[in-house]
């Protein structure tokens, strides 16, 4: 699995790297043949009374952007697109319609995908193909993304060609899963364009379905001081091992994994992952004293500047940090910062406030939490933290392993569209950690069950579950 | 690339040449030089202006992010230009955040001031930013949303226009740091909530308010029935037969709180319904474990009117909770934490958002939600129920 060898094809540090030029479809002047003076006159085929009161206001609008499409696209020429040249217009046309009536135009499902994948595109078909030929089938292709969402423009230009070319023009970047998403094309174009990624690009497809999901990750070490995880690296390494399990749905229902290198969880892995890779480090916070003075001095602004929008007074250290510690683990002497690590639960608010000054720790590694989902059907949860610390380094193979046994369970015992998350509801969460073969820690809880409803294992009642009534009645006649 | 309808693909030998399997590219060649020398290094960052963030690592070197907002929807035109941008500041290396910004990394402050006017200076032809730069810090930065009406089978309402309304409203908090904390403000077209919705600090939610129906001619030929029934939380869908003897479903209207989980399995049980869609307002949920741990967005407002292109109602209630928010809440306080310290009558009092029995949880756990202990502070609320039992 992976593509060996191609770790460098785009590689603009690295000689012969694949450039825009190696896989361009359209020439300069097809890409420039639009002034903004035509554009300023520019009137699409349907007329948009309520989405053009989208183009007023400063944030970006997406109606402006799907105008300059649908111009570009109207100057480049049916015979320069493989698909309808006026999608994007009969776009605009049937959300215009929808802002009229009020109800989504867009039927339900349809089995479409690429051969040998269960998953990948999302078939979509417009329930008016009479008013809108041109957006009578409009499936979307998830592709792939690079972790942190990093991207070269040689690369960019490439995908842009191939989602105009084939499809619409149109992308989400990014989907809420972290695809690249190519909105709208038509069926006999899923095929080219899967070979396109593939053979020109470097790229494979994202997941739909009963599947492993596109894992997605923050930046983790490629900028950020606060990663404890090198989340770039495991979210590729788990996403190439895992790619049968990503193209071939054979889950219940959906699986996500996602990297977050610290407990700030900028990816939302603790909210939405079914696996929560969260980094984390299990020694002292580093503390630098001299810079911790310059904080109390005011001399740099505390977090991170990020609130100096608003005059909020001189710095307090006793106030804004030492109260404010969840455990209550910190001191502050005047001329010394002091913390109990042992105490210490890793919120991460100290070290947002006064990042120039304080660091995580450097014994690093990762915990698991399982079962986040969003609330269909039995409601909303959050990851439960199931393994608190791992060593993770590549390949990561104790992470695997314990990954694959929650798989393997919920596989064997998840009904039909039952998160692991739900799973773990219905069976106990007593029962994954059987499955997972570690103890129970308090750490898996708030606090202990209040109910003490507990199931014994017969094995553990000494004389098991049956007994002899008549023998009993001996002693306690009637 | 290749060209032509059928590009590398030979429909008579769709095995030949096939590659799959491949995985994303790797991503250490998208990275500039300047992150992969210092991959693991860097010692802090600080926020240098809205907008441009600098990162110093261990070996000295500093680099320079300028984040742009960005809307989900792009067409090509608009990433094309971007990477001309990027080509001109960045040697041809850009990126994207979780939250739909682009980030522009440079080695330099004077070239990130450059293009940080170069950004702010581009607009659409209607008068709109292409990329405005800010979010980051305390902020409200680019908000996350679903497809809406541009392309999903199961929305109440547009996503992308609601969006681009709201954004707008609370631009000055995209681009100025003035908030207490960081302010997530998140929506979704359904109650599928495909995204991190249910954890905002404040979320839009599209909602259908009325049982699905049957389509009787076509349950029996498009559905299976026993997924259907199975899809229901509430047990609220039962087998039925027509008088012509069509096999279909019917729907327990008591029992069914139109989640959509059935019309999902099955187009035959069709939702949307332009009265009674809306838009319900949940707020005080949050993801990060700084100080507090994560919590859900709790329902503030029930439903309210779809009526888009300005969806008034929804944004002037946004922008009041915000606004009450920004004024009433301590430094580095959530707006869920500052609602459980305050009470959450405090907070409809403050708002002045009515509470009414809608907000009472109903559903699996609401037990957990009741209140159990005779904290309490008075408000109009309290003073109501009091006088409808005589009391005062």
């Amino acid at each position: 699995m992976g593509a060996p060898g191609q770790e460098h094809l785009w590689d603009k540090e690295v000689k012969g790297h694949r450039t825009y030029n190696d896989v361009r479809t359209f020439t300069d002047d097809q890409l420039k043949n639009y002034t903004e003076e035509e554009l300023k006159n520019f009137k699409p085929k349907h007329a948009t009374p309520n989405l053009d009161e989208l183009e007023k206001g400063p944030f970006p609008s997406f109606v402006s952007d799907l105008k300059r499409e649908a111009l570009h696209r109207k100057k480049l020429g049916q015979d320069n697109l493989m698909i309808p040249e006026g999608i994007v217009e009969d776009l605009l046309g049937v959300v215009e319609l929808s802002y009229v009536d009020k109800e989504t135009h867009w039927k339900h499902g349809g089995i479409v995908g690429v051969l040998g994948y269960g998953g990948g595109v999302i078939g979509r078909y417009c329930d008016q193909q009479q008013k809108f030929p041109a957006v009578a089938h409009f499936h979307t292709y998830r592709v792939n993304q690079t972790g942190g969402k990093f991207y070269t423009t040689d690369y960019l230009r490439g995908i842009c060609d191939i989602c105009e070319y084939r499809g619409s023009g149109i992308m989400n970047l990014h989907g809420s899963t972290g695809d690249m998403v190519f909105l709208g094309t038509f069926s006999d174009q899923l095929e080219p364009i899967m070979f396109d990624l593939t053979h020109d690009m470097g790229v494979d497809i994202g997941g739909s379905g009963g599947n492993l999901r596109t894992p997605s990750d923050c930046l983790g070490k490629a900028r950020c001081e606060f990663a404890c995880l090198d989340t770039l690296d495991m979210c590729y390494e788990m996403t190439m091992h895992f790619q049968d399990e990503l193209h071939r749905p054979g889950f219940p229902y959906k699986f996500k994994f996602k990297f977050d290198g610290c407990p700030n969880c900028c990816v939302a892995s603790i909210a939405r992952s079914d696996c929560a890779y969260i980094g984390t480090w299990k020694d002292d916070i580093r503390i630098n004293q001299e810079a911790v003075k310059e904080y109390v001095a005011n001399k740099i602004p505390p977090d991170g500047g990020g609130m100096t929008g608003r005059n909020w007074g001189p710095f307090d250290i006793q106030k804004e940090v030492i109260a404010l510690c969840p455990t209550q683990c910190m001191q502050w002497d005047g001329k010394k910062l002091s913390i109990n690590n042992a105490e210490c639960n890793r919120c991460m608010h100290c070290i947002n406030v006064m990042p120039e000054a304080l660091r995580v720790g450097k014994d690093q590694g990762v915990s698991l939490l399982f079962g986040a989902k969003a609330p269909i059907l039995e409601g909303a949860q959050l990851a439960i933290l199931t393994i608190p610390f791992m060593y993770a380094k590549n390949p990561y193979d104790n992470v695997k392993d314990v990954v694959r046994k929650a798989l393997d369970w919920w596989m064997e015992e998840g009904k039909n569209r039952e998160r692991i998350g739900e799973c773990i509801q219905r069976f106990g969460l007593k029962k994954f950690i059987e499955v997972l073969g570690v103890p129970a820690m308090p750490q898996m809880v708030k606090e202990p069950r209040s109910n003490p409803y507990v199931f014994f294992k017969e094995e553990e009642v000494p004389g098991g579950w049956k007994r002899d009534i008549k023998e009993y009645r001996k002693k306690h006649p009637l | 690339m290749s060209k032509g309808k059928l590009g590398y693909y030979n429909p008579d030998k769709p095995m030949e040449n096939r590659i799959t399997d491949i995985g994303p590219p790797h991503y250490m060649q998208f990275l500039p030089p300047i992150l992969r020398r210092n991959y693991g290094k860097w010692l802090s960052h600080r926020i240098l202006e809205p907008g441009i963030v600098s990162h110093v690592s261990e070996s000295g070197e500093k680099v320079y992010s300028v984040r742009a907002g960005g809307a989900r929807l792009v067409s090509v035109e608009h990433v094309r230009e971007i990477c001309d941008i990027a080509d001109k500041y960045c040697n041809g290396y850009v990126r994207w955040t979780t939250r739909n910004n682009v980030e522009f990394i440079t080695d330099s402050e004077e070239k990130a001031k450059a293009l940080k006017k170069d950004l702010d200076g581009r607009k659409f032809p209607a008068g709109s930013f292409k990329f405005p730069v800010g979010g980051v810090g305390n902020v409200i930065t680019a908000i996350v949303h679903t497809q809406g009406w541009v392309h999903c089978h199961t929305p109440a309402t547009d996503a992308s226009g609601l969006v681009k309304k709201t954004a707008d409203a609370l631009f000055d908090y995209f681009k100025e740091m003035k908030l207490p904390a960081k302010l997530r403000v998140s929506m979704a077209c359904c109650l599928n909530m495909c995204g991190a919705v249910h954890c905002s600090d404040i979320a839009l939610l599209g909602y259908h308010r009325k049982p699905p129906m049957v389509d009787d001619d076509y349950v029996g030929k498009i559905c299976e029935i026993p997924l259907v029934i199975a899809a229901c939380p509430l047990y609220a869908i039962k087998p039925a037969t027509t008088a012509e003897g069509k096999k279909t479903v019917t729907v327990n209207y008591d029992k069914c709180m139109y989640c959509g989980n059935c019309y999902t399995m099955c187009a035959a049980l069709p939702l949307a319904d332009k009265e009674g869609d809306g838009v319900a307002i949940l707020a005080g949920g949050k993801i990060s474990n700084r100080i507090s741990t994560p919590k859900f967005s709790k329902v503030v407002v029930p439903w309210l009117p779809n009526n888009p292109p300005h969806w008034p109602e929804v944004i002037d209630i946004v922008k009041k909770i915000v606004e009450v928010y920004a004024k009433d809440a301590n430094k580095y306080e959530r707006l869920g934490d500052w609602a459980a310290r305050i009470g959450w009558e405090r907070f409809f009092e403050k708002t002045g958002l009515p509470f009414t029995w809608h907000i009472l949880d109903d559903y699996r756990l609401a037990v957990d939600t009741f209140r159990t202990t005779t904290q309490f502070k008075f408000t109009e609320h309290s003073w109501a129920v009091s006088k409808a039992v005589g009391g005062i």
